[in-house]
Parts: C-alpha cells; structure tokens; sequence
C-alpha cells in the first residue's frame, strides 16, 4: 500500500505539490490526469524518493520514503518506474540493461540475472532483441525495454510517469498493451497519462490534478462520465 | 638525380630521438590522464566552492605557455637543489599540463551524461557509487574518447619543446643533423614524417573505436 499524507513540495517560490493526499491500495491501478505542470510527474518522483519533499509524508509499505534512517535504494527495488525519455543506458545491450540492477542490486548470479531478463524481454515482446543495443531499437522497443528493466526487480509497484508522451504515434499502442497486460496480471500501478480513452479502461481511480492541488478523484466512469468539480469539466472538454 | 648525405646512422639517431619522444609522451599521459581523471571526477562530484582552488591552479597549467612552465620549474628545481633530471622535470610538467586538460575532458564527459539516465539508474535502487562506475563513468568515456585522442597527439607535439631543458628527442635530433649536413628542409620533412607515422596509428586506432561505438547508437 503507497499512503502518501498532505505532501507539500516546492520549488523555491513555487508550490508544486499542495496538500496532496492519496492512498494506493496493492492490486489498483489509479491514473493521474492533468494538464502539463500540475505536479503529476513530480509525484510519482517523490514516491520513490528522486525528488525530496517539504511536508506531509508518503509511507509505502509503513517504510517512511523521507524518513532519514530509510534505506532508499532497498525501498526502489520494490517500486518500478518507467519515464517518458525511456532512458536506456546506451552502453549495455536490451539484455544487460535488464540485468543490470538484478545483478549489482539484488547480489543475483549472471544466470540467474539473465534468465529473469530474457523472461521480462519475452513478455513485453522483444525476446529476439536480447543482444542488440538500445540504439538500434525503436522509441517504442525502446520504452518497452524499460518496462521490462522495471519489471526485472519484481517489483510491487510500478509508476508510470508519460510513457507514451514522447513516442510516434504508431507506436503508442504497443506500449498501451504492455501496461494493459501489467494491470490484468494485478500489479499495483500509478500512472501519470494524457491517454485519456487508456486511463478510463485500465483504472481503478483516476485523480485529476491542476497547480499542483488533486482535486477530484473517483472512478474513471465518474470522473470522464460525471465530474464533480468544474476544472476537472474543464480540463476533460480541453482534451477530449 | 636528388643527393643527400643524410646517412642510415642519422636515421637511427632521429628514431632514437623519436624512442624518447614517445617515451615522454607516454609519461605525461599516463600522469596527465590519471591525475586528470581524479581532478576531473573531484571537479564533477563537488560543489563549485570546495573545487575553485583547484580549478585555480590548473588554469595556470592551462594559461602559461608550456616552454615558461618548462624552463622556470627546472630552474627552481636547480636553485632549491633537488637535482632532479631534466628528463623528470619534462614528465613531471607535461603530467601536470596534460592534466588540467584532461580534467576538463572528464568533468565535460560525466556532465554530459543525461541526468534523466542517472535517474533511471538510482530509480532501479542502484547507489551513487553504482550509477558511477556502471553508467556515468562508461558513457563518459565514449564521450570523451575522441579529445582524448586529439589531447595525446597534442601533448606528443609538445614534448618538442622539452628541447630547451636539453634532452634530445626528436626534433631536436633533427636540429643536430641539420647543423652537420646543413640541409634543413629535408631533415626537417624526415622528422615531420616521423611524427606524422607516430601520429598516423594512434588517430586510427581513435577512429575505430569512435566508429564501433557508434555503430550503437
């Protein structure tokens, strides 16, 4: 479970997260929706402790994530997170990103490692990818390979900060498909998205954010069908 | 029909001349890099402020023309009585020279590394020291390849000027024969030819490794 209790976070003057209470139950999947500078992305960074925070406090499994006797990186391994630049390490082969973090991380064998790797690459699609280089893929091979870098920690959680925002339209379904397979396996996901039709079909909850404030959250039928606050009204009409 | 009474003993005094080219060259870039790659990773890792007296001194290394640099720490060495050869004041000097620059090299290298990629690195749970020495250092040093190589070709160049301290590498070889047979220009082309089959491997060598981590990207 991912409590995350009034969180404040600024940056100098400005507030980006105000008071932002959310709580994740394991086995949901909520989406986050919101224009650009909302403080969605920056949420999910705080979750797993890249962005430090300046009030309220966020517990994921009772560990405290700002607390200072909190052993970050072992906490990270339980919380995958996939971003919109997909980040691969352009030095590795797709095989050795995924086994990187197994390996220096969880202490696991090369064997080992791999066997999860190759395991993780055939289910998001790219079983015959293993030792090509990331360079060679495309953005959305690329975004999938994340993913499964992600997924090789068997993690609990997965946060998902627009992975689909950078890539070619044609290859945003493949993506989608990925995470649409991740939510019926029952992980517990949080997902930050601008796709709206893909946020009401996987989601549990859907919480729209704007300056920074969530001010609606509901399920996706009562918040694209209903919605409750006239921004959330607002920002639906904007993108639909 | 071309004369010249450059003989096969004069060859093998320039390629004596050129053994010890080589061998200051390869001193001052082992030196230079290793230093270079301490200063560099301390001048990337630290706040500005702890790294400006530093910075400070190897923009002196950088700014002075290296034959002062060369000639003032070989006359200090003599007057405090240190009785060092002038062969290690040449490596000692072109050490501390090559480092200053290639410190820059390695602080340019490490801040190029995207900071979205390091964040994906920590975001797996790797540490700080992990994201350094599996992400950060090896895509530093693609980065950094190429001016690297440009740096040891320069500092290969340079060691010309250890001339002035008296050792005979291999221009200044050129210069003694230059001075018997009096026919300049030809000795001259000699030992440029020399430096340029010095140079020719080493800028290959560079290309190809450019080249083959290019190949994925």
């Amino acid at each position: 479970m991912i409590e995350i209790e009034n969180v404040q976070k600024s940056y100098n003057e400005l507030k980006v997260l105000d008071d932002v209470s959310l709580t994740v139950q394991t086995g949901e999947v909520v989406s986050i929706i919101g224009g650009s500078g909302s403080g969605k992305s920056t949420l999910l960074m705080c979750i797993n402790g890249l962005e430090a925070i300046q009030g309220g406090k966020i517990t994921v499994d009772g560990v405290e994530v700002h607390a200072k006797g909190t052993n970050i990186n072992k906490l990270r391994t339980n919380i995958g997170i996939v971003f919109q630049q997909w980040n691969a390490f352009p030095h590795l082969t797709v095989l050795e990103n995924v086994t990187l973090a197994p390996r220096k991380v969880l202490g696991k064998s090369k064997a080992e490692a791999e066997a999860i790797g190759r395991k993780q690459l055939e289910h998001v699609g790219l079983g015959d990818k293993l030792n090509v280089y990331p360079g060679k893929l495309s953005g959305g091979q690329q975004q999938r390979m994340a993913i499964a870098r992600a997924l090789a920690m068997s993690p609990k959680y997965m946060l998902f900060d627009e992975v689909t925002s950078a890539l070619d339209p044609q290859l945003v379904g493949e993506v989608l498909d990925t995470m649409r397979l991740l939510a019926k396996e029952g992980m517990t996901m949080i997902l930050v998205t601008h796709e709206m039709a893909f946020a009401r079909e996987v989601s549990d909850r859907v919480a729209f954010f704007k300056a920074g404030k969530m001010h609606e959250i509901g399920t996706p039928d009562q918040i694209f069908g209903n919605p409750q606050r006239p921004e959330t009204a607002q920002f639906l009409a904007s993108v639909l | 029909m071309f004369h010249t009474s450059l003989s096969l003993n004069d060859l093998g005094f320039l390629a004596q001349g050129a053994g010890v080219t080589l061998l200051i060259t390869f001193w001052a870039m082992l030196g230079g890099t290793i230093l270079g790659i301490v200063f560099g990773v301390f001048r990337a890792t630290t706040p500005w402020w702890a790294t400006a007296p530093l910075a400070f001194v190897l923009d002196i290394f950088r700014s002075v023309p290296l034959l002062i640099q060369l000639v003032l720490v070989n006359a200090f060495q003599a007057i405090a009585g240190l009785n060092v050869s002038a062969f290690m004041v040449s490596c000692v000097v072109l050490a501390l020279y090559t480092s200053a620059y290639c410190s820059e090299l390695v602080r340019g290298g490490i801040a190029a590394v995207p900071l979205t990629t390091r964040r994906a690195a920590r975001s797996l749970g790797l540490t700080w020291w992990q994201d350094m020495t599996q992400i950060v250092y090896p895509i530093a040093l693609r980065i950094m390849l190429p001016s690297w190589i440009g740096l040891t070709l320069g500092v290969m160049k340079d060691t010309a000027l250890v001339s002035w301290l008296g050792i005979i590498e291999l221009l200044r070889t050129s210069q003694i024969i230059v001075t018997r047979i009096q026919e300049p220009l030809f000795v001259l082309t000699v030992a440029g030819l020399i430096y340029f089959i010095i140079s020719f491997p080493i800028s290959r060598l560079g290309a190809r490794l450019e080249r083959k981590w290019r190949e994925n990207d």
